[in-house]
């Protein structure tokens, strides 16, 4: 986008034709994004980055550059989070050619300058793209973040005994974070009895099953017992064709026999009142 | 060299491993405690790592030796006190520590000692 000061002309040409490059230019963007910006905004938006595209173009101005690249950064998150896809936030600069083209094909004698013109907007364009898919990926990251924090909470069932329901599929990093979690509630808590409940984990392949022994494993080792509990008809079949084995490992169909078989093993016992 | 005291209660003996566990110390505290048992005919060891904050595979290996030691004087061995970091590295190196019980804490591990006899 380094124009020098001989290319004055194209901008001077483009500020005299403001009003009509800039309702063109709208009408170009609100095809491309629909009716989910209204037309003013889009007016107002544009607005904004024409005086600083005509600004940086027709004098050395520096700021203007610096200011230009930051509201676009700006609009390209904002596009990004509010869930646009990658051609309606590039169109938004793209068809600011389109609309000057159709200007200057009246004007034989811009083309030249257009050309560099042309290549500043496809500058623009892509600042505009690579700044979208930058904030694509930290939402993407993020989301990561929450659903680690969110999937793993320890609940405490009993004096002495805590479950750990999981939900979602269980990879070695989400293992550890659990097993973590699990082993500091067992030595805070003092409790003796921890319930790994995997109603919620979608499937149990071999590798799963691998992380779900290391836990409880890590569980005994501390001095606690481990009880696994929540697999489902279609899991057991998963894990008997597999050949999974559990080993001396106490596996319940649901929470509540697990609770009950833990309150069993701490010499309590539920009944009727 | 330091060495890792141990303390008899009845028919117990207590180790509190309170400094970081070199090879040579826990060597030296595998031949004490054999000697120990022997000398005061204890059914019971309870070493508590509550203090120990790294393990690796030789140390590790030792726990689980003083286990299989001390089932040869008919006492029993309980670890008390692991900490979640440590008993993940175990799990990861792939020790389990076979013939050594577990408690979450000192008291725990005297019940299960006490109920044994």
């Amino acid at each position: 986008m380094q124009l020098d000061s001989g290319h004055g002309k194209i901008a001077d040409f483009i500020r005299a034709n403001q009003a009509k490059v800039l309702d063109r230019w709208g009408e170009l963007v609100q095809a491309a994004v629909g009716s989910r910006i209204s037309a003013q905004e889009i007016h107002r938006e544009l607005e904004e980055i024409f005086d600083l595209v005509v600004r940086s173009m027709s004098d050395a101005d520096e700021s203007a550059r610096g200011e230009l690249r930051a509201v676009l950064g700006e609009l390209s998150r904002s596009r990004a989070r509010n869930g646009f896809n990658p051609t309606e936030t590039a169109m938004g600069v793209f068809s600011l050619k389109d609309a000057v083209y159709e200007l200057v094909a009246d004007a034989p004698d811009l083309a030249g300058e257009y050309v560099d013109f042309a290549r500043m907007v496809d500058d623009l364009g892509l600042l505009t793209f690579e700044t979208y898919t930058a904030a694509r990926e930290q939402i993407i990251a993020d989301q990561a973040e929450f659903m680690l924090e969110l999937s793993t909470p320890v609940v405490r069932l009993w004096d002495g005994i805590i479950a750990v329901p999981l939900v979602g599929t269980l990879d070695s990093a989400r293992t550890q974070l659990v097993m973590e979690k699990m082993l500091n509630a067992l030595v805070d808590t003092g409790a003796e009895h921890a319930v790994l409940d995997i109603t919620g984990v979608p499937t149990v392949d071999t590798e799963v099953a691998q992380h779900l022994l290391k836990a409880v494993m890590a569980v005994r080792l501390l001095g606690a017992e481990c009880t696994i509990s929540g697999i489902r008809p279609q899991i057991a079949h998963t894990i008997v064709s597999l050949g999974i084995e559990f080993g001396d490992i106490a596996t319940k169909a649901t929470l509540a026999d697990a609770l009950a078989y833990a309150l069993g093993r701490s010499g309590l016992r539920v009944g009727p009142a | 060299m330091e060495r890792v005291p141990i303390l008899r209660i009845g028919k117990t003996l207590l180790v509190t491993i309170q400094i970081d566990l070199q090879d040579d110390i826990v060597m030296q505290l595998q031949e004490d405690l054999a000697e120990q048992i022997v000398a005061t005919s204890a059914t019971g060891v309870i070493i508590d790592i509550t203090a120990v904050e790294i393990v690796d595979s030789f140390i590790g290996r030792m726990l689980s030796a003083v286990g299989s030691m001390s089932r040869l004087f008919d006492a029993e061995t309980v670890i008390v006190g692991m900490r979640p970091a440590v008993a993940i590295t175990l799990v990861e190196l792939g020790l389990s520590l076979p013939g050594v019980r577990t408690a979450i804490n000192a008291e725990k591990g005297l019940r299960l000692l006490n109920g044994r006899t």
